[in-house]
């Protein structure tokens, strides 16, 4: 196995944790550790993003945190804060001003993103030899991760678990039914942009890593796979972000293995869990489906027959199913 | 006045929720007062003059055209949307004070029915308001959780994702999460909307025993001809009220023709049994 990965020019996984404690690549395991804990903050809030079907918000925040980081970059202050900032101002804007009926919340939203990014490609370029830190911002980079960064987006993460788990109720409340919250006296309003900060922060923590245009994917993707996996919220939720974590984890892995942009792998990788979970999840998934069809099917034909025989002779080979389905 | 109380008897000697024993003991909420309510949209009047009363034991209708301000009546109530003039009162309070204390059944499209929950977490959500911000559900949310399902003949369900339910489930689930706060008035978006008639007779009984054990419902429809024979009382409203009383004292056609714009010769007047008088 290794021999065959040697000759493909692809560092064994063991070879690879040896660079992890390698000193002269210290700037790798602290990449692993801020990857693995963007993956997890955007696995769990990504949930609420997924299950209250604003995925565009996502991409809106994603992008208005721009400006913030490339302002910051001018001014050599803290990337993170600074996208933290314009990330919540744009947060707060949309929420605002998609309260008014007349105006669609994508509406406002394509409005607010595409000025925000504009305003960051303004304000990157007026820096001297912009185009190469432009490209670390839209495509993420591994090197370059300071150590205060690593206590940021830590501090980060359990601020954010902590208010998911204090809200988690009055979420979902407004999520299942926005009248009937209101009816109970929960503040709509506040509750949006409370969320719409979180994903905001998020966002910023995991924009180092996996970079500003494919950040969303961190948010959506594991907290999508989860949901085919479950019907419970509580599963869900702990599912969507070790989905998260185990794709950054090997996608690191996998990109410094083959040299590989970081960002693209980790999310090329958690695509393909989501594509393979979409096809043999056993309730949601295609397979799922078929099985379900199928012992209706022989209910009917052979009452005689136990209703758990045909899948159990379908799990005992993994590779069977997606044969049959071919 | 007697006959409706009579009425009203006799149904709850048939209806099966009620023991002899506990009729006695049925407290019969206060019920909701609505006096000259006066609602504005957008700088548009739609309500004006709106009088409406619902006592406890008592299952009302509220039946008129598209626009005629059936939901928004209904959001004046829950304190969704401003008043420009005239008084709600909720069990003998202003509805300001109460709102808590009012189940509120939205139309089934306004539930996001693929979230990943189980009915008992639903009906359990329907307390978020009285639970208290960053607490988590008591002893007392669960047995009121509990008792809703009970109620609402849900309990077989509770731990069965919401997506899995069949329509008439769907209203179940949402009835139970109204009375997850024990409300004493309960109110009803277009609960029938989108369901067979079997499915709206059997919901009919679990309304008919919810009003008999003491709680009053008022409930919007636009299944006329069900109405006549649903209801203890109807209120026609188009902006206004056109028309209330008990279903035999609404024969006339001209109200009818009034409220919903009918023609003289609708085959629909001759549906609901009302004849030119």
């Amino acid at each position: 196995m290794s021999d065959v990965l040697f000759s493909l020019g692809m560092l064994t996984f063991g070879e690879f944790l040896q660079d992890l404690t390698n000193p002269l690549l210290s700037f790798l395991p602290k990449a692993l550790v801020v990857a693995v804990m963007a993956a997890i903050i955007c696995g769990v809030i990504g949930s609420y993003v997924v299950l209250r079907g604003m995925v565009f918000v996502g991409h809106a925040v994603a992008h208005s945190v721009f400006p913030g980081i490339a302002l910051a970059f001018i001014l050599q202050g803290s990337l993170v804060l600074g996208g933290m900032i314009a990330g919540v101002v744009t947060a707060v804007l949309v929420a605002v001003f998609s309260q008014n009926r007349r105006l669609k919340e994508d509406a406002v939203i394509g409005i607010f993103f595409v000025a925000a990014f504009a305003l960051g490609i303004v304000i990157i370029s007026t820096a001297p030899g912009y185009s190469g830190s432009l490209e670390s911002f839209l495509f993420g980079s591994i090197t370059g991760i300071p150590d205060s960064d690593i206590y940021v987006v830590a501090g980060a993460g359990f601020l954010l678990l902590g208010v998911a788990f204090l809200l988690h109720k009055e979420f979902v409340a407004v999520s299942l039914d926005r009248e009937m919250a209101r009816s109970a006296g929960l503040p709509i309003l506040a509750l949006d942009i409370v969320l719409y900060v979180m994903v905001s922060v998020a966002v910023v923590v995991s924009v180092q890593v996996i970079g500003n245009i494919l950040v969303v994917a961190l948010l959506v993707v594991p907290a999508a796979t989860a949901r085919l996996l479950t019907d419970r919220l509580g599963w869900m939720m702990f599912l969507s972000p070790t989905i998260g974590a185990l794709c950054a984890f090997f996608g690191l892995y996998l990109s410094w293995a083959i040299d590989l942009p970081t960002g693209g792998t980790i999310v090329l990788l958690a695509t393909a869990v989501f594509l393979l979970t979409w096809v043999l999840a056993p309730k949601h998934g295609l397979l799922g489906k078929w099985l379900a069809s199928r012992s209706v099917d022989d209910n009917d034909d052979e009452p005689h027959l136990e209703d758990a025989a045909p899948p159990q002779t379908l799990r005992a080979g993994e590779d069977e199913p997606a044969a049959t389905l071919r | 006045m007697t006959e409706t109380t009579d009425t009203w008897n006799g149904r709850a000697d048939t209806g099966p929720a009620v023991e002899t024993s506990a009729e006695e003991a049925v407290h019969l909420s206060d019920g909701l007062q609505v006096e000259g309510l006066a609602v504005d949209l957008g700088g548009r009047p739609v309500l004006r003059g709106v009088d409406l009363s619902v006592a406890g034991g008592e299952l009302v209708g509220l039946i008129g055209p598209n626009g005629a301000g059936k939901t928004t009546l209904i959001r004046s109530v829950l304190g969704l949307t401003p008043v420009r003039e005239g008084h709600i009162t909720v069990e003998g309070q202003a509805n300001t004070r109460a709102r808590r204390g009012i189940g509120y059944v939205p139309q089934r499209h306004e539930f996001a029915w693929d979230f990943p929950i189980s009915v008992h977490d639903v009906v359990l959500s329907g307390r978020v308001g009285t639970i208290g911000w960053f607490r988590r559900a008591g002893v007392e949310d669960y047995r009121a959780t509990r008792e809703a399902l009970d109620l609402a003949d849900m309990t077989h369900l509770k731990d069965r994702p919401v997506g899995q339910l069949s329509g008439g489930q769907r209203q179940r689930v949402l009835v139970a999460r109204a009375l997850a706060l024990r409300p004493q008035v309960l109110l009803l978006d277009e609960p029938f909307t989108g369901l067979d008639i079997p499915t709206q007779e059997l919901l009919t009984d679990l309304f008919r025993d919810l009003a008999s054990q003491g709680r009053a419902l008022l409930m919007t429809t636009h299944d006329l001809a069900g109405a006549m024979h649903t209801f203890d009382r109807l209120y026609l409203i188009n902006a206004s009220v056109v028309a209330s009383g008990r279903p035999g004292d609404l024969r006339d056609a001209e109200i009818w023709t009034r409220a919903f714009g009918f023609r003289e010769d609708s085959p629909l007047l001759n549906a609901l049994g009302v004849k030119d008088v």
